[in-house]
């Protein structure tokens, strides 16, 4: 029934597109993480999803009714959408207790004042600040007005959730224990949740699905593993997980989504693309890119690949060596043992995975 | 499990009144249309004076009037006098208010309480008080030798003189309007500053005067209105020096009577609405260009540590307070208590005559207090509850209407008295359609006092919405809360202070107020500054001190009593409250 789709939204602020054509389908229940770098679109887009801005044009829905529709003149108050949202700046009233910030939404609702102290306090239980709930916003630390945020949420058990970088003030202690308290609600209760943040690790380690956004639009949105072992365009491939995107230009199509790639005097086996694949076009051009993710290189002196070490770098219980091969290219590597800056070492490529660098400027 | 279901069951329903495009937003433009009553539709009645003869579209009027040297005279020394007096009480007022809201210094709540009584001295009291004491027969004066020689030119006869008694006059208006700025400064703001190397003077005016900025604007604007409409002044001071402003030549017109009196008036009227309107707009202007809305959390109070300069400054704020307050206070109860005026006031002849004939003889007096705290209690509270909706709607929904409202209140305001009562009358001898009249009535001053301070109720609270984070109301409204429900939990009591800030000037100006109510009174119907005035004209100086030091001791004694109470009231209610 919280199932969320944006078919085609667009939002300007004068001339400039923050949100650009998105569309997005979220099932419900469904944990979705909006990840993208500062600037591009992501707290615009949950405005719009929460009523505060109005589209330029397309269509939101929630939960199969059209809440936002410029073009038939459809625009539902945000009080009426219930959706839960926790704000990049916090938003507590300063006027109001904590237990009193927490218990609005239930005060809104018009509950009885025991069920409302009952839930107040396990909302705050939640969040571990059963101590502080007569105390004043203002005599409390930002993580802990964070949590009030997020309590003050929670308790409304809304139908979907959205959460504009919640944990960014957090020590990383109690990241955990708040993620894990998403993971628990969200489990609980099988709201919807959107999740903005720009943290891919906290992205990767709790969303069913990521969505990237760059400058206003969606790259893709797939699950974690399928945007890392197969990210749709160039940006994603960057801004995704650590490794390199190296240009190629010839490629050998196998069956099964598999070709070999030549690199320098190396032949790589690598998934491809379904897109590329099929279209023998786009294969003869020159655009194509190579993503290689750092644990499938392995420095082995029997390599073909040839290049020398810019940079090593110990991350406890393994090395990162920065390998520069002869294309002047730079590939970041997983050792098992120190290099010397300038060493020339050799390489073995066990996988790879090959697109159309194009795309995004298509897009 | 029946809650689970409550909150659930929240939506469906809610969901279906999706046809209007926010549904609830439609009813908030209906709340301009009392505005536009009380504020806007006399004003236009009186256009029409100047505009018709006999029925018929004309400018003669208009080209009589502009093409008049006096009447460019008049403006010149108005924009001069009205400017000066600006500048002086952004000085004194703001020097007050940056200093009690972010430094250290002690006493701030007495400092503050004091601050706020010169207002409550009517301007013409003020000026006599003034008077009394700077010329060549100052009693003051002469005891420590100073006075001019016999027969020099009083000083205060003079532009300048003008304008430094309007500056202390509307100096409380910046401090209040700024100060309820302040309150809401965060500390974080000016703590970052500091630890970027900020300090003293650079801190001062590259970060806190930038941060106010909408609040020394809009000060500077009411202040500037106020003292271009302050009739008292100027004609203690002008007329004596055959100075006119436009208010006093106004005044002077009407005492003139003549057939196109009305006309004449009406173009003079417009003349200074325009001016007012030009001013309100610049500070509007100014003020787009700003959007220093201050992010994260209010309400911790600053306290920059003056350090060793501490003392001095104390010792310079008291020195200047005694020279507002004190000084003219002391004027007002000598003149209060000589047997008779002109009588040299010793300790062997002082008596309290004059109180008891005001307290006990005539019962005018008692009457009038109990009128003008009717009239002006009144109005603080309509105003203020007509004043959060408008300023909402005006800030957060602005539209071309909204626009033109927020500049068309500022003219009952910028208007002398005398201007705004005649409109009042033209347009209430009767109403239309139900066929009342509220002339003779107190209805009339009550209509005329909202339309008058409707803008000193308005500009602090807009003040306030503008500077408060949208996130705060957003997140009410992801609650669940609707726009009168929001209004009342959240808005409200983050523009409280301000909001009472707002009622405390309106009370205060319209519990001495004179000029509106010296054309509109009847008899049992008059207000304390008709029964001070009347009083003053008939000759009885001495007996309208006694009324107005009165007045003076019962709004003292009101303050004390918010002072006392403001414990129990939300913090920040009570404007002068630290
Ligand atoms: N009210 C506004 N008026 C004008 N431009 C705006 C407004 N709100 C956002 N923008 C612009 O829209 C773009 C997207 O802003 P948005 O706040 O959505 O970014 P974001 O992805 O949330 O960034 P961050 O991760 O830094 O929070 C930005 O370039 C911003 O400058
Ligand atoms: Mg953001």
């Amino acid at each position: 029934m919280a199932d969320i789709n944006l078919s085609r939204i667009t939002k300007s602020f004068g001339d400039y597109r923050a949100v650009n054509q998105v569309s997005l389908d979220i099932a419900d229940g469904e944990f979705v993480a909006l990840l993208g770098p500062s600037g591009c679109g992501k707290t615009t887009l949950l405005r719009l999803l929460a009523g505060f801005e109005e589209p330029d044009g397309g269509v939101i829905s929630l939960g199969g009714q059209a809440v936002a529709d410029p073009a038939n003149r459809v625009m539902v108050n945000p009080e009426a959408r219930n959706l839960g949202i926790v704000f990049q700046s916090y938003a507590l009233w300063p006027h109001m207790s904590v237990a009193r910030n927490v218990g609005y939404p239930l005060e809104v609702r018009g509950l009885g004042r025991a069920e409302r102290d009952a839930r107040i306090a396990k909302a705050l239980a939640t969040v571990a600040l059963e101590p502080y709930a007569d105390r004043n916003p203002t005599e409390l630390s930002g993580g802990q007005r964070q949590r009030v945020a997020l309590a003050r949420c929670l308790v409304m058990e809304p139908r979907a959730v959205l959460l504009d970088e919640p944990l960014a003030n957090l020590d990383v202690h109690l990241r955990e224990t708040m993620q894990q308290a998403f993971l628990d609600f969200h489990r609980r209760t099988g709201a919807t949740m959107i999740y903005v943040t720009h943290d891919q690790a906290e992205a990767m380690a709790m969303a069913d699905r990521i969505a990237v956004m760059d400058r206003g639009r969606i790259r893709q949105m797939a699950a974690p593993e399928t945007l890392y072992r197969e990210p749709a365009d160039h940006m994603v491939a960057g801004f995704v997980g650590a490794g390199a995107v190296l240009p190629i230009d010839d490629v050998a199509i196998h069956d099964a989504g598999r070709c070999s790639v030549r690199l320098g005097d190396a032949a790589i086996q690598a998934r491809i693309c379904q897109k590329v694949a099929s279209n023998s076009d786009m294969r003869n051009g020159r655009d194509l890119g190579l993503c290689l993710r750092p644990e499938d290189i392995w420095v082995d002196d029997a390599g073909t690949l040839r290049g020398s070490v810019e940079d090593c770098v110990y991350l406890g219980g393994r090395f990162r060596l920065m390998v520069r091969l002869d294309g002047d290219q730079i590939l970041p590597v997983y050792a098992t043992k120190r290099a010397r800056i300038g060493e020339a070492v050799g390489l073995v490529i066990s996988d790879g995975w090959v697109f159309d660098r194009t795309e995004d400027e298509a897009a | 499990m029946q809650a689970v279901s409550r909150l659930r069951g929240f939506v469906p329903g809610t969901v279906r009144q999706m046809a209007g495009n926010r549904s609830s937003d439609r009813l908030l433009p209906w709340l301009l249309v009392p505005v536009f009553v009380i504020s806007i539709l006399p004003m236009a009645r009186l256009a029409i004076e100047g505009v018709f003869i006999g029925g018929v579209p004309s400018t003669d009027y208009i080209r009589d009037v502009l093409g008049n040297s006096t009447t460019w005279r008049a403006t010149t020394n108005s924009l001069y006098t009205a400017g000066l007096g600006t500048i002086i009480s952004l000085l004194i007022g703001g020097a007050f208010a940056f200093l009690v809201a972010l430094t250290d210094i002690r006493a701030k709540a007495v400092l503050v309480f004091c601050f706020m009584i010169p207002m409550m001295i009517p301007p013409q009291i003020t000026a006599l008080a003034w008077v009394q004491l700077t010329g060549p027969s100052s009693a003051l004066l002469n005891a420590i030798g100073m006075a001019p020689a016999m027969g020099s030119p009083q000083p205060l006869y003079s532009a300048e003189g003008i304008a430094l008694l309007l500056g202390i006059q509307h100096a409380s208006i910046v401090f209040l309007t700024l100060r309820a700025n302040l309150r809401l400064l965060p500390r974080e703001q000016i703590e970052a500053a500091r630890l970027a190397g900020a300090r003293g003077g650079r801190l001062w005016w590259q970060i806190i005067l930038p941060l106010t900025s909408p609040g020394l604007i809009a000060g500077t604007a009411m202040a500037f209105v106020t003292a271009l409409g302050n009739f008292g002044i100027p004609a203690m001071l002008g007329i004596p020096a055959n100075y006119s402003t436009l208010p006093t030549l106004i005044y002077q017109k009407l005492a003139g009577f003549g057939p196109s009196v009305l006309g004449e008036v009406s173009v003079l009227a417009m003349l200074i609405g325009a001016i007012a309107i030009c001013g309100v707009a610049l500070h509007h202007r100014l003020l787009g260009k700003r959007d220093y809305r201050l992010m994260g959390m209010v309400g911790r109070p600053l306290d920059i540590r003056l350090g060793a300069r501490r003392s001095l400054v104390e010792i310079v704020l008291w020195a200047v307070l005694i020279a507002i307050l004190v000084v003219p206070l002391m004027g007002l109860i000598a003149t209060a208590l000589v047997p008779a005026f002109g009588v040299k006031l010793s300790l062997s002849n002082y008596s309290f005559d004059a109180f008891y004939e005001v307290l006990f003889v005539q019962p005018s007096t008692i009457r009038a207090f109990h009128n003008s705290f009717m009239l002006s209690v009144g109005a603080a509270v309509t105003l203020v509850a007509i004043c959060l909706p408008l300023a909402y709607v005006i800030v957060r929904r602005p539209t071309r209407l909204t626009h033109l409202v927020n500049l068309m209140v500022e003219v009952p305001y910028a208007l002398p008295g005398v201007v705004l009562a005649i409109a009042c009358i033209l347009l209430f001898i009767r109403i239309p359609v139900i066929n009342i009249s509220l002339y003779g009535t107190l209805g009339i001053i009550f209509v005329a006092y909202l339309a008058r301070f409707l803008v000193i109720a308005l500009r602090p609270v807009m003040n306030s919405f503008s500077q408060l984070d949208p996130a705060l109301e957003e997140a009410a409204q992801a609650c669940g809360a609707g726009v009168g429900r929001r209004l009342r939990d959240i808005l409200l009591p983050l523009a409280a202070p301000s909001a009472a800030a707002g009622a405390l000037l309106v009370f205060l100006t319209a519990f001495n107020e004179l000029t509106v109510s010296a054309l509109l009174w009847s008899s049992g119907n008059e207000t304390l500054g008709v029964l001070i005035f009347n009083l003053d004209d008939s000759g009885d100086t001495v007996l309208a001190s006694a009324v107005a030091v009165v007045v003076v001791i019962v709004v003292i004694t009101l303050m004390t009593c918010f002072q006392l109470a403001s414990r129990r009231l939300p913090k920040g209610v009570v404007p002068w409250q630290t």
